[in-house]
């Protein structure tokens, strides 16, 4: 699905990931940690094309993503659910209608019966004709989540996704993942919370990748 | 659970709303295109009515002169031979002839009226000269027939009439600049007002090609907005500016250039063009700032 082949990146100055090699395989669940600062979210932006590598490949659904036009990043993007770490929305339109972008910017048409499943699988029904801006955090993160899930996409990166919430609402956001997972969904979670990769590997198989000295590496058990 | 299966064809004014509309660039762009398409209607008359003015007067400038002798009747043969020979031997001239007694009569009677003794009266004889490309030196002409027939006279009245002409021609060349000028002035204006909402919603952009809206999806939310409001303030100003150059007092008769400042006949089609136009120019304007804009942004 996703994969880094020596890979290096730097904002301008000294490389903020150096020699970065892994495959995410489909229907496989990663955590990736590390400190802040470290460039969780600069790893995500790689994978879902938002940066190039300034060395090393990147490879995405076995296409290289410098040959990727500009159009051709957009239907990618399709592919991938992307839960941002900042949960971007448009605060003018519903949340409903937010939900529901990824098929608006694809000049598709949402079932809205598939919609109303959806906001009462992340417990947000009663919200949809909410503004973003009224939303609490916990419920930007799970809306965010059910936003990137809704055109059915293979892969899904999730950035921080329990970033400002409380440990209970992590959980349920934590099996909102694994759920999808078992639906054969390739995830891969960017956090530092590891009470909650603890949590996940009691339930699911899931690896860890961690950053450290600019390096991506599989963690050992030792969690 | 199951997930929403994608289905075809959408109303295509969706892609409006994922912008946000946002105020004060919105009217500045249907003021600018409604002022700009005001001051269009006043060129387009301008020129219009120029263009008619210099092609009436170089209408009536024809190239035609007209050579009169006066002589006592023993001299009128004499005279008339010699005028012939002047203008015979003359370069510059096309063409000569001298004009009859019944075409002289036939141009008299409306004054006159009819039986009129031609041969009887002290009437001129004429002689109508048509001027060749170049034409003749019309000085030299005058001193020559002067010295040959002394009772002939150049009448070559409509010869100042020619910087005339060529200056209606000038000033409609003017109108047509004016009117190209106020376009793409517009144009920029428009340009600029795209690439300031562009910016100002960046952030929409950006959560807009998170979920993989193309370039061309997220131009079409801003191309429309500023092709609508455009059309919208050109139909008024249009508007606007023909009730002001309908309201100008009407060409009279003597069809002076003042009076005459309006549209007629095929030019009223005109004005109705213009917000269609204008439409157009912003359409191509913010479709080209946005794409570059957007390159610019992500
Ligand atoms: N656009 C940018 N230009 C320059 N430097 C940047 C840019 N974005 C991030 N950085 C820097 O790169 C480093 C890694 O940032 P990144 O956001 O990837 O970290 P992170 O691991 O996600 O951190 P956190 O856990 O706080 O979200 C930081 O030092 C950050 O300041
Ligand atoms: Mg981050």
């Amino acid at each position: 699905m996703i994969t880094f082949e020596n890979v290096a990146y730097s904002y301008g100055g000294s490389e903020l990931l150096s020699d970065v090699s892994l495959r995410l395989a489909p229907g496989s669940f990663h955590f990736l940690t590390g400190p802040s600062g470290s460039g969780k979210s600069t790893f995500l932006k790689l994978a879902y094309a938002e940066l190039q590598p300034t060395s090393g490949r990147v490879t995405l659904f076995d296409r290289d993503v410098t040959a990727l036009s500009r159009d051709d990043v957009a239907r990618t993007r399709r592919r991938i659910g992307i839960v941002h770490q900042d949960c971007k929305f448009l605060d003018h339109m519903s949340l409903a209608a937010n939900m529901t972008l990824p098929f608006t910017v694809s000049d598709r048409e949402s079932d809205p019966q598939d919609l109303d499943e959806l906001l009462g699988w992340v417990g947000l029904r009663h919200l949809a004709d909410a503004l973003p801006p009224q939303l609490s955090g916990g419920e930007r993160q799970r809306a965010a989540l059910a936003r990137a899930v809704i055109v059915d996409p293979d892969v899904i990166l999730a950035d921080e996704p329990t970033g400002n919430v409380d440990w209970e609402m992590s959980l349920r956001i934590l099996t909102l993942l694994v759920e999808l997972n078992k639906m054969g969904k390739t995830i891969l979670v960017a956090t530092h919370d590891l009470n909650l990769i603890r949590q996940a590997k009691s339930q699911i198989q899931a690896r860890v990748l961690r950053i450290a000295k600019h390096r991506v590496q599989l963690a050992g058990a030792d969690l | 659970m199951k997930f929403p299966k994608a289905k075809p064809a959408s109303p295509a004014t969706r892609a409006l709303e994922v912008v946000p509309p946002s105020g004060p660039t919105a009217w500045l762009t249907t003021f600018t295109a409604g002022a700009m398409t005001f001051l269009c209607v006043f060129a387009l008359a301008l020129s219009l009515a120029s263009g008619r003015l210099a092609d009436r007067w170089s209408e009536a400038l024809a190239r035609t002169a007209t050579v009169r002798l006066s002589a006592p009747a023993e001299q009128v043969q004499i005279q008339t031979d010699a005028v012939l020979s002047v203008l015979a031997t003359t370069p510059g001239i096309a063409s000569f002839r001298a004009i009859d007694d019944a075409e002289t009569r036939a141009l008299l009677e409306p004054w006159f009226g009819p039986g009129l003794p031609v041969e009887a009266l002290p009437i001129p004889r004429l002689f109508e000269v048509v001027e060749a490309e170049p034409g003749y030196d019309s000085e030299g002409l005058r001193q020559r027939l002067a010295a040959e027939a002394p009772g002939a006279l150049l009448d070559d009245h409509t010869r100042w009439r020619r910087p005339l002409a060529e200056a209606a021609e000038r000033l409609r060349l003017l109108g047509v600049l004016s009117i190209a000028l106020i376009g793409a002035t517009m144009a920029a204006m428009i340009t600029l007002a795209a690439r300031a909402a562009l910016a100002t919603n960046a952030e929409v952009i950006r959560v807009l090609r998170l979920v993989g809206a193309k370039d061309s999806y997220i131009a079409r939310a801003f191309v429309r907005r500023f092709t609508l409001r455009t059309l919208a303030g050109a139909t008024v100003g249009a508007a606007a500016g023909l009730a002001g150059v309908a309201a100008l007092p009407a060409a009279d008769a003597a069809g002076g250039f003042l009076t005459g400042l309006g549209f007629s006949g095929a030019g009223w089609f005109w004005p109705f063009v213009l917000p269609p136009l204008a439409a157009l120019v912003a359409f191509l304007a913010t479709r080209r700032a946005a794409f570059q804009k957007l390159r610019e942004l992500t």
